[in-house]
């Protein structure tokens, strides 16, 4: 499947790119299974997922846990925890 | 009853009169305005980033105040938060909350701040004089914060 991905704060600056849209493999099934993929693309993406426990998902804006599934998703969203207020 | 995400600053006075002016349901108003520290684990910094999640943002700070709506009788609320580039002493984030009564009004108001804290898509990063940046670190109290909630009964 298809899906726009976005990152934020230091996921995005690890990654080097706000956003790209990217076609996931067959087998990639739940958020846990996008962060393991998204780790083997490159140093850059293994150093911006090295500790997946610390890694927020949401699928369309919505929050959403590591063993969410991803099927429909159109927008998936990596940030660190929140720091707002 | 509105949520606003904005790089502009705000006027409590202002907002509160917009919100609430004319009204005579209203007994109690609670404002909150937090601010920027001009220091960060004992040194000083120079200015604070502040990045969001366009749409899902103001989506979280909806569901947020529809929560605060479903536990307290609110006869008003706001939530303003700023992004961008913010100085020390500079204004961040304003919530109002009016009802009949005091209670509902101080309640909602600390739920508002304790919710959006741990639920709304905005990430802190802090500038020193040296010009560094540094990634504000989520804090285990404001999650202890929001879980006091979750044991509460419903307020009246």
């Amino acid at each position: 499947m298809t899906v726009t991905l976005l990152y934020f704060a230091w996921v995005r600056e690890r990654i080097g790119k706000s956003s790209e849209t990217l076609t996931l493999p067959a087998g990639v099934v739940t958020i846990a299974d996008v962060i393991r993929f998204l780790a083997t693309r490159g140093p850059e993406f293994a150093h911006a997922f090295e500790k997946p426990e610390v890694i927020r998902a949401a699928i369309d804006k919505t929050h959403v846990r590591p063993d969410a599934p991803i099927a429909g998703a159109r927008e998936i969203a990596f940030f660190p925890p929140v720091t707002g207020g | 009853m509105a949520v606003r995400v904005q790089t502009a600053d705000f006027d409590v006075g202002i907002e509160t009169r917009a919100l609430l002016g004319g009204r005579t349901d209203v007994g109690a108003i609670v404002t909150f305005t937090g601010t920027v520290r001009g220091e960060a684990k004992g040194r000083p910094i120079t200015s604070m980033t502040l990045e969001h999640y366009p749409g899902m943002t103001e989506a979280e700070l909806e569901r947020v105040e529809a929560e605060a709506q479903a536990r307290w009788p609110l006869s008003a609320s706001l939530i303003i938060h700023r992004v961008g580039v913010l100085r020390p002493g500079d204004n961040i984030v304003l919530v109002v909350t009016a009802s009949a009564h005091r209670h509902a009004a101080f309640g909602a108001a600390e739920f508002l701040m304790d919710y959006l804290k741990s639920r709304a898509p905005f990430w802190k990063k802090e500038t020193g004089v040296d010009g560094a940046g540094s990634w504000v670190d989520a804090r285990d109290t404001d999650l202890a914060a929001l879980e006091r909630w979750t044991k509460l009964p419903e307020v009246e």
